[in-house]
């Protein structure tokens, strides 16, 4: 009797618990609906980061942790518009470039109202100093970006507000490169002081001034009175007072952070299970904005193991996996959902949905597929196929993905046995070929081929770091350069597509499994934020403003 | 005594010596080194790469780097993170304030709960009263405090939606808000540690309350109260009070996962960052720190022995 109250009590309660924690579903706030409100100025816009940049340097860092915090702080010669990410727009530049006919020398004017925050002026010699530090580097300077600015030949600055950018051939993502978020506009006095004095200190001509910070804890900023910027009525930017950055790596206590209104809002992303608690908890103080995200896994194999030498088994690895079932399904639990290419989909590269239907692998006939793969795998002689799969021991996207990829393989007869180690340890082996098959990961702050293709350049040459799967390709390398040097938009697209072709189906050599989703769910107190493709960009926050609560 | 005490002192040096190697050796056996991770998920060339591991000096031979850090920490400098650049003696001094800060406080909780409560099941042996004490222990036990955390801070949050502050107020410049944020996590670590201390404290007792002395002072008719307290609890501290110091020793930097939930910006979360990065002088600074702590409370814990139980002598 005893026995079956308990259960009943038990039975009870965790209906309660399950009717409190069920999530109903995310409401939606549009960005746009706040743009027809009038900004509202002052307020301390608190948000979370959920990791931490080692140095405040954005020429030597990749982590979005640097970005967040930091580059508020400063401007970049063109940025992204913040009312439409799919804009460049002049910063401290006056205007958009001048190029020349031949398209080898860009020449830009500078604004001549740009005031370091010590209160020096800007001029051509801090731009033409910034970018000898990203292109031209000392041996002692670490820059990341370097590659990408490998068209350039020289940078000059004629008079105080001119630049003029010499190129040693045409390119079409320069333009796109000059807005690079990471690109941050340093004094050339400090460079000349100390070339590394930007990776302990902050000072920058952007709409927020560096106030403090405790490692491990938090960031805080506060407006600079002497921006420039002004919005479209004229009124001087940026609207908030300060913002604080609070570090917090834990993924539980950044959803406690904004439902107890500590923070109002994380700007990478959330998983849909964390939006919904959110959404549950907070109602209509609860905004969301979600979107494409120019983030994907691929499936690298080991090309220069036996078991993937022969191109057969590659494009049966490819083939098994129903990626259009696979995004519906892991759309609900992480962080990924759209079939792509190697260009992320509805992007301004991306190939349209019949044309990518028709490559190896992305069919929306899953079992036709398998069929196939089943059958190649069979004349290579390969029908028990067995491999190690390397992973990160991170949940969010990489177990679901990678237990996916595993059922999709285990359909068509491929054994593989997941293996996931610690990022350190799991890069060490991903990096110098210690693998069978790995599961990739790659961010860009941009839709670039430039970008997005360096991983296809041979291992031996430019690919050697970034070419996993370890193949030289000749063929591939040239199709590379010629869709770089394209400045036709439309001719560069048909060059990518060619290659998007090539490389995951002809050659097999690796191929993305689902592009990312960003979810950003944050207090509807907070205005005049845009989410982007991407979670590099538009992170200045001078158009950021907090309604009242 | 004086010799004794100078001998445990001089054997702390072979101790944390042996500490150092096994942390250099053991960190460099992991695969993995923080240039790759700096660079994990973007296009970065490998001459870049190369680069950095160059200007860090991870390309010279184990050996030499383990020469190198070891002459420079016998004169105390710990050098600079390979992750933030910063010194390793800063990045420590940040966290430490507040890691002793919720040790202390933890282990103040833990002895209010524990002994009082360990002395009573104890005497109260086999009764009710002993039945809901160790029920108490038992289940501060089993539930990690991590755990017992996240269920406070969700039971705040959806009752008074209110959460512990997420970031750190030294006690002087705010004492309220100081507290309110390391109260909740005190509670949590300090709940699980009572409950090893209660259960220390609470054999302790009954066994000497067998003893022929207590049978002896009961003989000669101490009123029970003083027995308890003066010559059953006195004589069976030393158990207990070894438990409580080494608890209070790994709290300092052992609350990783407690670290997190709450988001203090502790040393046990800077030493599992520094695990993850691969950032070798920060580690071995933080373990041979942890080390020095525990090997001076120990030593700590014999010398109080001495006050506690005034027949061990050492010579």
């Amino acid at each position: 009797m005893l026995h079956r109250r308990a259960f009943v009590i038990l039975g009870t309660l965790t209906l309660v618990l399950a009717a409190c924690t069920q999530a109903r579903p995310a409401g939606t706030a549009s960005p746009t609906q706040a743009g027809a409100e009038q900004p509202r100025a002052g307020g301390t816009l608190v948000f979370v980061v959920n990791a931490e940049s080692g140095t405040f340097d954005g020429h030597r860092e990749t982590t979005f942790a640097l970005l967040h915090p930091i580059a508020p702080h400063y401007s970049t010669l063109y940025k992204w518009d913040p009312n439409d990410l799919t804009k460049v727009l002049p910063d401290v530049a006056a205007a958009m470039p001048e190029i020349s006919a031949d398209k080898l020398t860009w020449t830009i004017k500078l604004r001549t109202d740009v005031k370091f925050h010590d209160g020096t002026a800007l001029t051509s010699e801090d731009i033409v100093a910034t970018y000898n530090k990203i292109i031209f580097p000392p041996a002692s300077v670490i820059s990341a970006r370097q590659g990408a600015y490998a068209a350039v030949d020289s940078i000059e600055a004629p008079n105080p507000s001119t630049v003029v950018f010499k190129l040693k051939y045409a390119t079409g993502s320069f333009q796109a490169n000059l807005a690079s978020p990471w690109n941050f506009i340093y004094s050339a006095a400090k460079l000349k002081q100390d070339i590394k004095w930007y990776e302990k200190n902050v000072m920058g001509t952007g709409p927020f001034v560096y106030v403090s910070n405790v490692k491990g804890s938090e960031w805080v900023a506060k407006k600079n009175p002497d921006y420039y910027g002004k919005d479209k009525n004229g009124v001087k930017l940026p609207y908030l007072d300060g913002y604080k950055g609070l570090i917090i790596t834990d993924a539980t206590a950044e959803v406690n952070a904004i439902r107890s209104k500590q923070a109002m809002i994380e700007f990478r992303g959330f998983t849909p299970q964390q939006r919904d608690t959110l959404s549950s908890a907070l109602g209509t103080s609860l905004a969301i904005q979600e979107g494409p995200w120019v983030c994907v896994n691929y499936i690298v194999p080991n090309i220069k193991n036996p078991k993937f030498a022969d191109v057969r088994v590659r494009q049966a690895l490819n083939l098994a996996i129903d990626r259009s079932t696979g995004g519906e399904q892991l759309a609900k639990q992480t962080i990924v959902k759209d079939v792509g290419g190697l260009m992320r989909p509805k992007g301004p590269f991306a190939m349209s949905d019949a044309d990518l239907q028709k490559l190896q692998g992305f069919s929306r006939d899953g079992k036709a597929a398998k069929e196939q793969a089943k059958k190649l795998l069979a004349d290579a002689g390969a029908s028990t196929l067995s491999f190690k799969f390397l992973n990160r021991n991170i949940d969010t996207p990489y177990t679901p993905v990678a237990v996916f990829l595993i059922d999709q393989w285990r359909q068509v007869g491929i054994t593989a046995t997941h293996e996931q180690k610690d990022t350190a340890a799991y890069t060490a082996d991903r990096n110098s070929g210690n693998f069978e098959v790995v599961l990739d990961f790659n961010c860009d702050f941009l839709d670039e081929p430039d970008l997005q293709l360096a991983k296809f350049y041979s291992a031996t040459k430019l690919g050697r770091g970034l070419n996993y799967a370890g193949f030289d390709d000749a063929d591939l390398d040239r199709m590379i350069d010629a869709q770089s040097r394209e400045t036709d938009p439309e001719k560069r697209k048909k060059l990518v597509w060619d290659i998007e072709k090539y490389a995951m189906e002809t050659k097999a050599y690796q191929y993305p499994v689902l592009w990312w989703y960003r979810i950003v769910p944050y207090l509807n107190v907070v205005r005049g934020w845009k989410i982007g493709s991407n979670h590099y960009y538009n992170q200045q926050l001078e158009t950021v403003w907090l309604a009242a609560s | 005594m004086r010799r004794y005490v100078f001998g445990r002192l001089l054997l702390m040096i072979p101790t944390l010596v042996g500490v150092a190697i096994l942390t250099f050796v053991i960190m460099r056996a992991i695969p993995g080194d923080i240039v790759a991770l700096r660079y994990a998920g973007s296009s970065v060339p490998q001459d870049v790469l190369d680069q950095e591991r160059r200007l860090l000096g991870l390309d010279k031979p184990i050996w030499t780097q383990f020469a190198d850090w070891m002459s420079a920490a016998a004169r105390l400098d710990f050098g600079t993170s390979l992750w933030t650049n910063g010194s390793v003696i800063e990045e420590i001094k940040i966290r430490i304030g507040l890691s002793i800060e919720l040790a202390i406080i933890a282990t103040i909780l833990a002895i209010a709960i524990a002994v009082p409560l360990g002395v009573i099941a104890a005497v109260r042996q086999d009764t009710w009263v002993d039945y809901v004490i160790r029920v108490f222990s038992i289940a501060g036990l089993a539930m990690p405090s991590f755990w017992i955390g996240i269920l406070m801070i969700l039971a705040l949050i959806v009752t008074i939606r209110w959460a512990p502050p997420v970031t750190f107020t030294p006690f002087l410049v705010d004492p309220l808000a100081n507290l309110a944020q390391l109260v909740l996590p005190a509670v949590a670590v300090g709940y699980r540690y009572s409950a090893v201390a209660l259960r220390m404290t609470r054999s302790s007792v009954l066994e000497v309350l067998r003893e022929d002395y207590v049978r002896t002072a009961r003989a000669k008719g101490v009123r029970e109260s003083l027995v308890v307290m003066r010559h059953a609890l006195r004589n069976s501290l030393l158990p207990v009070v070894t438990v409580i110091s080494l608890e209070f020793a790994f709290l300092i930097g052992g609350l990783v996962v407690t670290e997190q939930v709450f988001n203090l910006n502790g040393l046990g979360k800077l030493l599992v960052d520094a695990v993850a990065h691969r950032d070798y002088p920060l580690i071995q600074a933080l373990v041979l720190l942890l080390a020095s702590i525990f090997v001076f409370v120990n030593f700590l814990v014999d010398m109080l022995y001495v006050v506690l139980d005034p027949r061990i002598r050492y010579s």
